[in-house]
């Protein structure tokens, strides 16, 4: 088990550089400039050259790339040239590692810009999974051990639906007629945790309804699926020979088997929504990784996109391993591969 | 006696409510017949509604069988064989089957008891072996684990420790190496052949007097497949359970039963002490699986004799005698007779029951100058 974990660990680190380096490389493959993107309109070419030594876009790629690497180690000082430090020492910016780069447009490190945006869609993503696993999972449970009745054609009906309205359609449903018509919630505006932890949870409200209705739905079907397979499986009928009563086959026997699919799928899916919800974030103006990662892409700041993708991408890679890990614990035949 | 039940049940407890209704008398406690064997099944009858028309896995199936004894049913895939030895232990789809008829087990009938005294029956007094170990073990739990579940289920004042030690007793039992160490790996860790055997002590864990084998060695190696016969043929002396085993294996049937019913499209067409029903067939299907086996003293030039066709759609049996459109006598029986009136199960012989329209006199004959030379 622990080289099997060792082994994972290795192949996570891999893949994060290999994804790091991809994106850097389009960074620059961006029709852009990236030093003339630093200014507006009317910028001279020596400040576009001055700020192209400044954030160092003048060195080779790589020697830029590895300086990013290190960034993420040990921090790094904005203006990026010695020379230039010294000139105006009041101008000198820390980013503190893991620095992710430097912002002009928003006079920021990305690293700032993350620490800011995360808790955002991390709440969203974790209130609307806590949701959905619950609505989800007991939703297909109750369908597949009432195959065929009424009950469980009310739920796969419901969640065929909640699946086919689109994410906007239902934020915006909900802003209107809970927030604004009814008065039921506020308009949704977004209070850290550490702040006020019940206006925290009262602002994740209709955003984590919005965004659990679609994972819901899915997730009905899915383990309604899982559930039938499973209790169709010849070692259900054993143990409804050994007397075993049928609650506990069905818990004990059935969901247990059934789960490690949707342990898998439910991993994947918050390891990608911890990235951001844009859609969700964007509705309700929630400023998470999503609703920044839309804005710098509108206003070409590559930093910022760098930066984000790396993030996101590292949330699916690790969310990955974490499942790769559960499956060994839960399956005890994946423990010995 | 044997009604059907009408109208699908909506639910469980709808289907006991229903399965009572069919009893003779509702409610009231029925005593078992004064000549009824330990297992006695009289007109069993396991319908399945479907779209496509009524499925009639089971169409009338009576058999009886006292302790220490085996029973073989024997048949092709679809021939309600395994349908019979589910709906004994109340296995089958419960909600969607239509079921009728009686199941005697040591004085209850199975068919009006509640899904509660089914629960405790099952795995204690009435245990079930299935064919095959590797998907009816659950993967996640180990094979200690499983049996001491079936063990705790039925004695809920024995500790865990205590079942455990009696699940090692068990796995040594039926003849598995270091039964303290095997207790706790999974199935995916045995052999074939080993969780076979642990399938069966699993079986065995509540001492049953009631043991059905479905195919209990079809997916074994053939020499694995002589020891677990032989270890069941064993632990039946000592325990004096009453056995049946389903097979489609004429071989194990010879060795292990003391009685063999042999099943057609859901019906029972011949039935007998086993010296009469695998030396002497009467009906023409027996005779068509006797000679399909090959032989190791036959030129290996000779071919096979196969039976011709296809088993029967359990939703449209064939009019008359099932088997009439498989059948190579059907011109010894009166004319039309096969194609149209389903023949009743006659007395042909000391105990032995066939179910043809052939005269039992042509038959015996036909026998004698056709079947028995090929034997």
């Amino acid at each position: 088990m622990f080289f099997y974990i060792l082994r994972r660990l290795i192949s996570v680190v891999v893949m994060l550089l290999i994804i790091s380096m991809t994106t850097f490389l389009l960074f620059f493959a961006a029709p852009e400039d990236p030093a003339r993107l630093t200014c507006g309109k009317n910028c001279t070419p020596a400040v576009i050259e001055g700020n192209r030594k400044a954030l160092g876009y003048d060195k080779p790629l790589a020697v830029q790339y590895a300086k990013f690497l290190q960034g993420i180690f040990v921090d790094r000082k904005y203006p990026d040239d010695p020379a230039l430090q010294a000139a105006s020492p009041e101008i000198v910016t820390t980013c503190q590692a893991p620095c992710l780069g430097y912002s002009v447009m928003a006079h920021k490190s990305v690293t700032e810009i993350v620490k800011d945006t995360l808790p955002v869609s991390a709440s969203i993503a974790l209130a609307a999974f806590v949701l959905w696993m619950i609505v989800g999972v007991s939703g297909g449970i109750i369908a597949a051990l009432n195959r065929g009745k009424w009950l469980d054609r009310v739920i796969v009906g419901l969640a065929l639906i909640g699946f086919s309205l689109p994410t906007f359609f239902i934020g915006l449903l909900l802003l209107t007629f809970v927030a604004i018509k009814m008065k039921l919630v506020e308009i949704p505006r977004f209070v850290p945790l550490t702040e006020d932890p019940l206006a925290w949870a009262q602002s994740l409200t209709l955003p984590a309804i919005t965004l659990a209705m679609v994972f819901a739905a899915s997730y009905v079907r899915l383990t309604r699926a899982y559930m039938l397979e499973t209790m169709s499986e010849d070692y259900i009928r054993t143990a409804r020979a050994k007397g075993v009563k049928e609650s506990v086959v069905i818990r004990k026997h059935g969901l247990r088997a059934a789960l490690t699919p949707i342990v898998t799928a439910a991993g994947m899916d918050l390891g990608g929504l911890l990235g951001g919800a844009v859609i969700t974030e964007q509705v309700f103006g929630f400023r998470g990784l999503g609703y920044t990662a839309v804005r710098a892409i509108d206003t070409t700041d590559l930093p910022v996109i760098v930066g984000i993708v790396i993030v996101a991408s590292t949330f699916v890679v690790i969310a990955n391993l974490v499942v790769d890990i559960l499956y060994g614990v839960i399956d005890p035949r994946v423990r010995l591969t | 006696m044997a009604q059907h039940t009408t109208g699908m049940p909506q639910d469980r407890s709808a289907t006991t409510a229903a399965s009572r209704a069919a009893a003779p008398e509702k409610g009231a406690t029925t005593t078992a017949p004064s000549d009824a064997g330990y297992l006695d099944v009289r007109g069993l009858k396991v319908h399945f509604p479907t779209d496509d028309g009524v499925v009639k896995a089971v169409d009338g199936v009576s058999f009886r069988i006292d302790r220490g004894q085996t029973i073989g049913i024997v048949g092709e895939s679809g021939s309600g064989k395994s349908v019979t030895s589910q709906a004994i232990l109340g296995l089958h789809r419960r909600t969607r089957a239509q079921t009728s008829g009686q199941i005697w087990l040591d004085g209850e009938d199975l068919m009006t008891v509640s899904d509660e005294r089914m629960r405790e029956l099952r795995g204690n007094k009435m245990a079930m072996i299935f064919q095959d170990p590797l998907s009816a073990m659950h993967p996640y739990y180990t094979v200690g684990a499983q049996i001491i579940e079936g063990i705790r289920v039925h004695h809920p004042d024995q500790s865990k420790a205590q079942a455990k030690t009696r699940a090692i007793e068990l796995l040594g039992l039926v003849g598995i190496p270091s039964p303290a160490r095997r207790v706790d790996q999974y199935p995916h860790e045995f052999s074939g052949g080993m969780r076979q055997r642990a399938m069966i002590a699993m079986a065995l864990s509540n001492d049953p007097s009631l043991l059905i084998a479905d195919e209990p060695t079809t997916a074994l190696d053939v020499t694995v497949q002589a020891q677990i016969l032989d270890l069941m043929r064993k632990l039946q002396a000592e325990f004096g359970s009453a056995i049946i085993m389903i097979t489609h294996d004429l071989g194990v049937v010879a060795e292990m039963a003391d009685e063999i019913l042999v099943m057609y499209g859901g019906k029972a067409v011949e039935h007998g002490p086993v010296e009469e029903v695998f030396y002497r067939p009467q009906h023409p299907y027996g005779w068509g699986l006797l000679t399909s086996m090959p032989r190791l003293d036959r030129a290996r030039t000779e071919r096979l004799n196969p039976v011709p066709g296809n088993p029967p759609s359990l939703i449209n049996i064939p009019p008359g005698c099932a088997f009439h459109p498989r059948c190579a006598y059907q011109g010894e029986a009166p004319p039309q007779a096969c194609s149209t009136i389903v023949p009743d199960l006659i007395e042909c012989g000391p105990d032995h029951l066939v179910r043809c329209h052939i005269p039992t006199a042509r038959r015996a004959e036909i026998f004698e100058s056709d079947i028995k030379p090929r034997l």
